[in-house]
C-alpha cells in the first residue's frame, strides 16, 4: 500500500534526493502526495507532475500503486 | 523508431542506415529531416557542455505518442527520433527527426510537428555547463526564432 515518488532534474538537485515513497491513503490527489512526501513544503512554482508516466493536473486523485513524477518544464530537443 | 541515446551519433549515417534498412523503398517521395545541434552559446554565456537528463520510459511513452498524433494528422510513410542523453558538447548533435511520405507537404508538417510537441512534452532536461564553471538549468525553450517578430 504505497506510492512512489520521483523527482527529475532542479527539483531533484533542490531536494537532494531522486525519489520517495508514501503510504498509500484514500482520496490522495497528488498535490497531497506531494506534501506527505516533503513535510508539507510548498510545491515550487511551475512543477509539473505525472502519474504513471503521464500528464496530470495536481488535483488528480491517485490509486495504490502508483508512480508520481514531479519536475520542472522540459527543455529537450 | 525512437532510440535515446547515450553516446554521440551520425545523424546522416544514422539517416542512411534507417531508409536503407526501413521497408519502404519504393514507396517515398519526401524526407524532411530536423537536425537540433548543440551550441557554445546561450542567453549571452558561453557554453562548453551540456547534460541532458530524461526520464526514462515517459520520454519513450510521449513520443511514440507524438509520432502517433503526427501519423493520424499527415500520410506519412515512417518516422526516425533519436535523442541524446548525458554530457554533450558544441557541435555535437542532440536530435534528429526524420520523417518520410510519398508528398512533401505532410514530410515537412509532421516534421515540424514532432519536432515542437517533442520540445513541449518529451521529458527532457537540460543543464549547461559555461565557461565560468557555473552551472545552470535550462527553465525554458525559445520560440524558435532569433528575431521574435517572425513567430508572432
Amino acid at each position: 500500500m504505497s506510492i512512489t515518488l520521483h523527482y527529475f532534474a532542479s527539483l531533484k538537485e533542490s531536494l537532494g534526493r531522486a525519489s520517495d515513497s508514501v503510504d498509500y491513503l484514500p482520496n490522495l490527489t497528488v498535490l497531497d502526495v506531494w506534501a506527505l512526501a516533503n513535510q508539507d513544503q510548498p510545491l515550487p512554482n511551475l512543477i509539473l507532475a505525472a502519474v504513471n508516466m503521464d500528464y496530470v493536473p495536481l488535483t488528480s486523485l491517485v490509486e495504490d500503486g502508483d508512480t508520481v513524477a514531479f519536475f520542472p518544464p522540459v527543455t529537450g530537443g | 523508431m525512437i532510440v535515446i541515446s547515450e553516446n554521440p551519433f551520425d545523424p546522416w549515417q544514422a539517416l542512411q542506415d534507417y531508409q536503407t534498412s526501413a521497408a519502404m523503398q519504393g514507396q517515398y517521395g519526401a524526407t524532411t529531416v530536423f537536425v537540433g545541434t548543440m551550441r557554445d552559446f546561450n542567453d549571452g554565456d558561453t557554453v562548453k557542455s551540456m547534460t541532458l537528463e530524461h526520464y526514462p520510459g515517459m520520454t519513450e511513452k510521449h513520443l511514440s505518442n507524438i509520432i502517433g498524433d503526427a501519423k493520424q494528422r499527415w500520410a506519412i510513410i515512417d518516422s526516425l527520433v533519436v535523442h541524446r542523453v548525458g554530457d554533450i558538447y558544441p557541435d555535437q548533435p542532440i536530435v534528429l527527426v526524420a520523417v518520410w511520405a510519398a508528398h512533401r507537404g505532410d514530410a515537412c508538417d509532421a516534421c515540424r510537428f514532432i519536432i515542437e510537441a517533442l520540445k513541449s512534452n518529451a521529458p527532457f532536461w537540460k543543464k549547461e555547463h559555461l565557461s565560468s564553471d557555473q552551472s545552470r538549468w535550462v527553465t525554458h525553450n525559445s520560440k524558435g526564432y532569433l528575431n521574435t517578430k517572425v513567430s508572432d
